[in-house]
């Protein structure tokens, strides 16, 4: 498989002055197609990260290089048509004066002509589930519905990475679990990389791939299941517990002997059953 | 808090003066405000207000909105008719006391200034109640793009003004929120003396000033993200249609200017 972002020994210092870099030699990579979820406590640079990667940030040292193409002045307008970011915030990301137009910013920007436009606005719409409100301004949308749209925003520019910036933070759970299945049909859809930086449990689980951040450093890799396994330690990390988990160390107060892997919902319930029968 | 605005007061509708491209009505709004100075008798004042009194008609919009249009202003209106009337000097004089002199010219003038008024306000809230916000500034921007060879940055003027749009009720929803979480931490708004009413906007203000900050921040790197990088080479989602009817209205004010040249004294 082929790599299409490679991230290599990035440092970055917001301040000169700062003792302690923001990154401090990170390296590494995502595949086509994959979903990596990167997570950490606050302050631990993910964010920092995501920006380097479509060059709002320049880092000191290290190289950085998206679809081939190495992160510098010249190539960063095509590497930021590559590349689709959400933002945490749906307020302060939403130019637009109504769901179309903003949908059409990005389209804007690169000179898309007219026509092809309104048939791109009206596709990406559809995927998200947002057609209907095409002609709504933001003041009359959800927190939920405007992350759809900056969603949408991303996807009639077609890119093949879509970073997600703690995009489902601000919202409710039943909004999350939205914005998440949006993004999950959209990436099968259009063989997307996706790379969501998150405290959201679920949001890590339905990723390939884990990183975990600490103080600007990359200190775990791994499948979601392996990171899940670090039981009570994944507090640290800045994530909350898997419910399996949860259950899992209530149990283990009662004294009942658990298995030591991290076990999926459906995992756990095999385990209960047979548990259970043998008693 | 978003009904006293007058931004945003537009009422949705599908009449003859809704369909106009906004360009035709913003060029005849300001038109009319500049022809309005050459009516001085009867008869143009009169065709004025017929001129106007139809396009209230084809608005189709319920009058009692112009009227509630002309209110606020109608004190200010009354000061400058009395005015008018008590001081302007003239040939057939009806009464005078002293410096306070009320002649016949006085009376005509100060009729014809509260018509004038009027008659501005109607047409200006005719501009405001059929066109979308939206599609004004987008008006605007076309009005002012010849200004562009004279380095007049009109791309980002217009970009400002949409965005501005697009925050106001935004803001004022956090307005809202700091004040009450302002009120809710004891301070009381509007109340007191000048001074302290002054001194109570503080907390606010400052918040307020401090978020747009961030806000800002925040925007501006997800424009960047999406590949803004100015007005050149972009291409335009909207699109202003110039059709038939706008070249009717057009013709009609022409046909007004005409009019009033041809009557006036």
């Amino acid at each position: 498989m082929s790599e299409i972002i490679n991230v290599e020994n990035v440092t970055y210092r917001y301040d000169d002055e700062d003792q302690r870099a923001a990154l401090q030699d990170v390296s590494f990579s995502v595949t086509k197609g994959e979903w990596v979820a990167i997570i950490g406590p606050n302050g631990s640079g993910k964010s920092t990260l995501a920006k380097t990667i479509n060059g709002l940030i320049e880092p000191d040292n290290g190289d950085v290089t998206v679809g081939g193409l190495a992160l510098n002045e010249k190539n960063v307008w095509s590497i930021r048509e590559m590349v689709g970011m959400v933002f945490q915030n749906p307020d302060n990301q939403f130019v637009g004066s109504t769901v179309q137009d903003d949908v059409a910013f990005g389209l804007e920007n690169l000179g898309i002509p007219r026509e092809e436009m309104i048939e791109r606005v009206r596709d990406a719409l559809d995927k998200v589930n947002m057609l209907e409100y095409a002609e709504r301004e933001p003041a009359r949308l959800s927190g939920g519905q405007k992350q759809r749209v900056a969603i949408a925003g991303i996807v009639a520019l077609r890119p093949a990475i879509m970073i997600l910036d703690e995009a489902t933070s601000m919202l409710d759970p039943q909004g999350r679990e939205e914005v998440l299945r949006t993004v999950k049909e959209v990436k099968e859809q259009e063989n997307l990389s996706v790379l969501s930086i998150t405290h959201d449990i679920d949001e890590a689980a339905a990723a390939n791939r884990v990183l975990v951040m600490r103080d600007g450093q990359m200190i775990q890799e791994g499948t979601p299941e392996s990171i899940f396994s670090y039981g009570e330690k994944l507090i640290e990390m800045g994530l909350d517990l898997p419910f399996p988990e949860r259950l899992k160390a209530s149990l283990k107060k009662q004294g009942i002997d658990v298995p030591q892997d991290y076990l999926t919902e459906e995992g756990m319930v095999d385990w209960l059953w047979t548990y259970v029968s043998k008693k | 808090m978003m009904e006293k605005l007058i931004f945003g007061r537009y009422i949705p509708g599908h009449s003859f003066i809704h369909k106009l491209d906004p360009r035709s009505k913003l060029m005849g709004a300001i038109w009319f405000i500049i022809i309005i100075f050459l009516a001085n008798n009867w008869l143009t004042y009169l065709a004025l207000t017929v001129f106007v009194l139809t396009a209230v008609k084809l608005s189709e919009i319920n009058p009692k909105f112009f009227i509630n249009g002309v209110k606020p202003l109608i004190w200010l209106i009354l000061f400058t008719v009395i005015l008018q009337i008590l001081f302007t000097s003239g040939q057939t004089i009806w009464f005078r006391l002293g410096p306070v002199v009320i002649s016949q010219e006085g009376m005509l003038n100060g009729v014809f200034i509260f018509m004038r008024f009027v008659l501005i306000i109607f047409m200006s809230t005719i501009l405001t109640l059929t066109t979308m916000p939206l599609s004004l500034t987008d008006a605007i921007e076309f009005l002012l793009r010849p200004l562009n060879a004279v380095k007049v940055p009109v791309h980002e003027i217009a970009l400002m003004l949409s965005i501005a749009l697009r925050f106001v009720p935004t803001l004022m929803d956090e307005t809202e929120k700091i004040m009450n979480a302002q009120r809710a931490r004891g301070i009381d708004f509007g109340e007191g003396n000048i001074y302290q009413q002054m001194k109570s906007i503080v907390p606010l203000l400052i918040p307020l000033f401090v978020s747009s900050f961030n806000r800002a921040e925040e925007l501006a790197t997800a424009m960047e993200a999406r590949g803004y990088k100015g007005g050149e080479g972009r291409t335009k989602y909207r699109q202003l249609a110039w059709e038939n009817r706008d070249t009717i209205v057009m013709i009609a004010f022409g046909l007004l200017s005409v009019g009033l040249f041809l009557l006036r004294t």
